[in-house]
């Protein structure tokens, strides 16, 4: 991140400093992290162990079935199938909510015009506008896809209008005065001040739309992870459950650690 | 080069709760000829910067008119504004290079004035990491590096420590006598205007208008010596009393 050899006496280490931590602090941080998250998993076999039921399984059990269910390829398959939906809606929701929040936020007339809106749509239940899309649109991946991105637009929306607010204006005059375009002026002036926007909006939305999206398969779709559990649910079956519950978590954490926090630390690396 | 003729007859802002509109400039009238440099001295809060934003074309709500001799284009303005204005994201090197029109790129003219204001050491750092000073002095350079036919300067030296601020008048001197262009350089301190300018004028509190128009005839390789500017400025100040309740 940083080019040019008199950083180095310059700025001692930053992001170190930045967590008032030092690195021998931060190795046995990590080693805290694993043990707290060791101890999860043994009260898990405890309390397993002691209702001795098939309603709270082992963790070895739960190992076991998700195994075999990759085995089998029936969780890669529905797992695949809810992704690509993720992405799809995530996609939308993403640039629809930008494009529209960046208006409110440079037009007040605007704003002020569709304020009500936004504010009945982020408040009704995400339930009510998967079922209403299922009976308006059919019970169809167009009806699915569309649930998921209007439960998510809204919020997108007003994370960028905040973000389209807080623009600089200093900044969009010292540009005008340079004359560097349209083109110019997007890419070096807004683009980076929006963009801390765009990830923040990106890493609750992601959040959002994995809860939404297994409710909007259960009630309407025959495949997915929404599907699925639907079925292990009504055979009772909580080893399953467990199994894709935990497939599902690694997935998003993947998802988070390897393409957004890099990115959210691509954002701050000019600040102090 | 570029001529200016600045015309406004009235710009308003919008008042405090439940008073009408402030009136900040009435009336005001300045004719710049093709490489002149000209100082604009008055009270600070009187709209010396309202004018500036006015003539690069970033206010256009006003009554009057600005123009730049008959059939001219916008001319390629520089303009140091009151703070430094550096796109934070963006490295020193990044924010002179921007602004820069691409045909213009001029790679050793933007190593030159990064040495001769002793930041070469940190063109790859980001402004954040620079202080105030260092930040101006960006600013500076930038707007010399575009190579502008109009250089709008808002008291760009405030904050330099002396030393710095005689070296960067001189540079600003040396780049505008070998590349003529246009000057407005806004300024509370006399001394510092009589040093640069052809051509001083007075400004009045608002609503502000040119209240004393004076032409520095110092000829340029005099300017240097402090006793010549400070008997300059001494009969100035006999000769026009009014100028004392300014400065």
């Amino acid at each position: 991140m940083r080019r040019g050899s008199h950083d180095v006496y310059n700025v001692p280490s930053t992001e170190l400093i930045g967590f008032g931590l030092s690195l021998g602090a931060m190795t046995s941080l990590r080693w805290y992290s694993i043990a707290s998250a060791l101890l999860l998993l043994a009260l898990w076999q405890l309390a397993a162990g002691w209702t001795h039921s098939s309603l709270l399984p082992t963790p070895l059990q739960v190992f076991e079935v998700l195994v075999a269910e990759v085995r089998t390829g029936q969780l890669p398959y529905h797992l695949g199938v809810t992704l690509a939906r993720l992405l799809v809606s995530f996609v939308l929701a993403m640039s629809l909510g930008t494009a529209l929040g960046v208006a409110l936020g440079r037009h007040p007339w605007l704003d002020r015009f569709f304020d009500s809106w936004l504010l009945l749509f982020l408040n009704v239940p995400a339930l009510v506008t998967i079922i209403l899309c299922y009976v308006w649109l059919g019970l169809g991946e167009v009806a699915a896809i569309t649930a998921v991105v209007v439960n998510k637009i809204p919020n997108v929306m007003v994370t960028l209008r905040e973000g389209t607010r807080a623009l600089d204006r200093d900044l969009l005059e010292m540009a005008h005065a340079y004359a560097f375009g349209r083109l110019k002026t997007l890419r070096h002036v807004i683009w980076p001040q929006l963009y801390p926007f765009v990830i923040a909006a990106s890493r609750t939305g992601l959040a959002l739309i994995w809860k939404i999206i297994l409710v909007v398969e259960l009630l309407g779709r025959s495949n997915g992870m929404g599907y699925q559990l639907h079925l292990f649910f009504q055979m009772f079956n909580v080893p399953a459950i467990f199994a894709y519950t935990l497939a599902f978590v690694i997935v998003v954490q993947t998802l988070e650690f390897l393409v957004l926090k890099p990115l959210d630390a691509k954002a701050r690396r000019w600040r102090r | 080069m570029t001529e200016v003729q600045i015309e406004i007859a009235r710009k308003t802002v919008p008042g405090a709760k439940g008073r009408g509109p402030h009136l900040v400039i009435a009336d005001l009238r300045i004719g710049m000829a093709r490489g002149e440099f000209a100082c604009l001295v008055g009270p600070s809060g009187c709209g010396k910067s309202t004018l500036l934003n006015i003539v690069a074309g970033l206010d256009r709500d006003f009554q009057g008119r600005v123009d730049f001799g008959v059939g001219a284009n916008r001319p390629r303005i520089g303009y140091v504004f009151q703070n430094p204005r550096l796109l934070p994201w963006r490295t020193v090197r990044e924010n002179v290079d921007l602004a820069m029109p691409s045909d213009l790129r001029d790679k050793q003219l933007v190593d030159h004035l990064l040495a001769v204001m002793g930041l070469t050491g940190v063109q790859h750092q980001y402004p954040e990491r620079l202080s105030l000073g260092m930040s101006r002095r960006v600013a500076i350079i930038r707007a010399f590096a575009i190579q502008p036919t109009l250089l709008l300067m808002d008291e760009p030296f405030v904050s330099l420590d002396a030393p710095t601020a005689r070296r960067v008048r001189q540079l600003l001197i040396k780049v505008w006598e070998e590349r003529a262009h246009t000057v407005l350089f806004v300024t509370h301190d006399l001394r510092e205007a009589i040093v640069l300018a052809d051509r001083l004028l007075f400004l009045s509190e608002s609503p502000m208008r040119v209240i004393a128009e004076i032409r520095v005839d110092i000829p340029r390789r005099q300017r240097d010596q402090e006793p010549v500017i400070d008997s300059f400025r001494r009969t100035l100040i006999d000769e026009f009393p009014p100028l004392r309740g300014l400065l």
